[in-house]
């Protein structure tokens, strides 16, 4: 009884909830939604496998050994890998001092070589490669270089410097294109949203007059009308937002596919994965709020706009 | 009180063409000047086309006046900012020619809309609106939408809508057009009590039967000009 006041209280003279909602207002700012759902995940992804792999990176150090089964001397029953591995043990800036096994030597290379050459028979002479974290000062990584090129003549050491800038810019690109989708997602969805309050406008013109000459204010107007519009604009964004899960999900999954290849990142993928839940969950909410307030604003200066219009 | 200084509306010029001062063809009312006291009563009469409605829109704010200047229940409109002018409106009802009712509401809530603007008790709201439809005989009528209403009923629907709200000044367009004589006479006692109770009153009319046996001052209009006050 005392629900069915409240709601006489509130009879909508505009029409608002008379009229049939404007679908294409909310399929357009769920597909708006759903687009900067796949950009903030996309840029997040990218920052946080970034920021692990550039960790990583800067302080690894590889260590190629041409040739490496080969003994160190004719008499001598050292190999050339053992030999550079021992040396580098004895570094005390250097830890973490690893050789990759055939097997993941051959991972790392399938793309390249494929399975034939992979498979340890004959094929090309894979070099020996050598992992290690440590200090990558030029300086340093000049004199390790001089010493191993004394135990076994042709060795390489390659630091992650080259690839940390590029992997910077890569990653700033990568961010920048995201705020550019961002901006222009927001673009079209305001648009989309003036071109559904004019209509709206338009559609209940003489209602508005009515109520208008009645005594209404502007605000009395336009506050139900932004109302309405943040309404469907939010439930636009919740619905793109809820429908980016499964693709994010998959996206998650197919980036935990690069867990392997930069031997630390595996820990940023598993990191991102942990987190996805509480993004997984804020990102609807957060667009549907922010859907909704774009509603809002660009109705109210809508329709305060149009409202001119009249004396 | 509500005076007119030399007022006067040109409809081309509200319409943004522009005119050479010899043109003679002038559409809407010229240089009123009159002033009607607080709590008077006025008929407003002349030929079809005379300008009675733009009179009246001038006076329930539709239209600004595009020359001299207006006066309503003393304050001038023109110096009221467009919320000031909106709550001006509501001390003004209006029974509209064609009654503007809204028609996806019932008769009670097109009849409730001022006291909803202006934010009264629902309990409130529904004592004056049931008693004011069940006076003018719409006692059955309160959950019908104007479309299922003959053209009488919906003009003791805007009526009663005007009145509602206890208006400090009362425009009729007309508003016995689609009555009877039994209705009308009936419709002019509900104005005649409101004017009595201390609104002003204007009713615009070529109801000449009407007007004789209800004696109040005339405003007369011919050609958007006042040619008879008194
Ligand atoms: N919106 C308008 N635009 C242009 N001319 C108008 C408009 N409304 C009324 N007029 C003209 O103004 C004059 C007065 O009209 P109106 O006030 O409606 O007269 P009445 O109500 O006395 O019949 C008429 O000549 C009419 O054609
Ligand atoms: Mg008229």
């Amino acid at each position: 009884m005392a629900n069915q006041r409240r709601s006489r209280a509130r009879p909508d003279p505009i029409g608002l909830r008379a009229a049939t909602h404007d679908r294409l207002l909310i399929a357009v700012v769920a597909a708006m939604s759903f687009l900067a759902a796949l950009a903030m995940a996309g840029n997040v992804a990218t920052s946080t496998l970034a920021a692990h792999w550039l960790g990583g990176a800067r302080h690894v150090l590889t260590i190629e050994v041409p040739d490496p089964g080969a003994s160190v001397q004719a008499a001598s029953r050292i190999t050339r890998l053992d030999a550079v591995l021992t040396a580098l043990r004895q570094q005390p800036a250097l830890s973490g001092v690893r050789a990759l096994s055939p097997a993941e030597l051959g991972h790392l290379l399938k793309p390249w070589l494929g399975d034939a050459r992979t498979s340890g028979d004959a094929g090309i002479a894979l070099p020996g490669v050598i992992m290690a974290q440590g200090d990558t000062h030029p300086h340093a990584v000049a004199a390790l270089r001089q010493e191993l090129d004394q135990i076994a003549p042709g060795a390489l050491v390659e630091t992650g410097g080259g690839l940390a800038a590029r992997l910077t810019t890569l990653t700033e690109s990568l961010q920048a294109s995201a705020a550019a989708i961002l901006l222009i997602v927001a673009a079209v969805a305001a648009s989309v949203v003036g071109v559904s309050v004019r209509a709206g406008l338009a559609q209940r013109r003489e209602a508005i007059d009515i109520i208008h000459g009645l005594g209404a204010r502007d605000r009395d107007i336009a506050s139900p009308f932004a109302r309405e519009i943040a309404r469907q604009a939010g439930l636009g964004g919740l619905l793109g937002g809820l429908a980016a899960l499964p693709v994010l999900l998959w996206l998650g999954r197919l980036a935990a596919g690069f867990a392997l290849v930069p031997h630390s990142a595996a820990h940023g993928v598993g990191a991102m994965l942990a987190d996805m839940p509480t993004l997984l969950w804020a990102g609807p909410v957060v667009l549907m709020l922010v859907a909704a307030l774009i509603g809002w604003v660009v109705a109210q200066t809508t329709v305060l706009g149009w409202l001119r219009h009249l004396a | 009180m509500i005076r007119f200084f030399n007022a006067g509306l040109d409809y081309q010029r509200l319409a943004g063409e522009r005119r050479s001062p010899g043109d003679a063809d002038h559409t809407g009312l010229i240089d009123l000047s009159f002033t009607i006291e607080s709590g008077g009563f006025r008929w407003l009469t002349g030929a079809s086309g005379a300008g009675k409605t733009t009179l009246l829109k001038l006076m329930y704010l539709a239209l600004p006046p595009t020359s001299g200047r207006i006066e309503l229940l003393d304050s001038d409109p023109a110096r009221l900012d467009r919320a000031g002018r909106a709550l001006l409106r509501r001390r003004i009802g209006v029974v509209y020619q064609d009654f503007r009712l809204l028609n996806h509401l019932s008769a009670f809530d097109n009849v409730a809309l001022p006291l909803r603007l202006a934010r009264r008790k629902e309990t409130q709201i529904h004592a004056d609106v049931t008693e004011l439809l069940r006076w003018v005989g719409l006692a059955d009528r309160l959950a019908h939408r104007p479309e299922e209403l003959s053209g009488g009923e919906q003009q003791r629907v805007a009526i009663c809508r005007a009145v509602v709200g206890r208006p400090s000044l009362l425009l009729a367009d007309e508003p016995t057009g689609n009555l009877d004589d039994e209705q009308a006479v009936r419709l002019l006692h509900l104005f005649m009590s409101l004017n009595q109770l201390g609104t002003t009153v204007i009713i615009a009319s070529h109801n000449l039967s009407l007007i004789e046996r209800y004696r109040a001052p005339v405003l007369e209009l011919q050609h958007g000009r006042l040619v008879y006050h008194g």
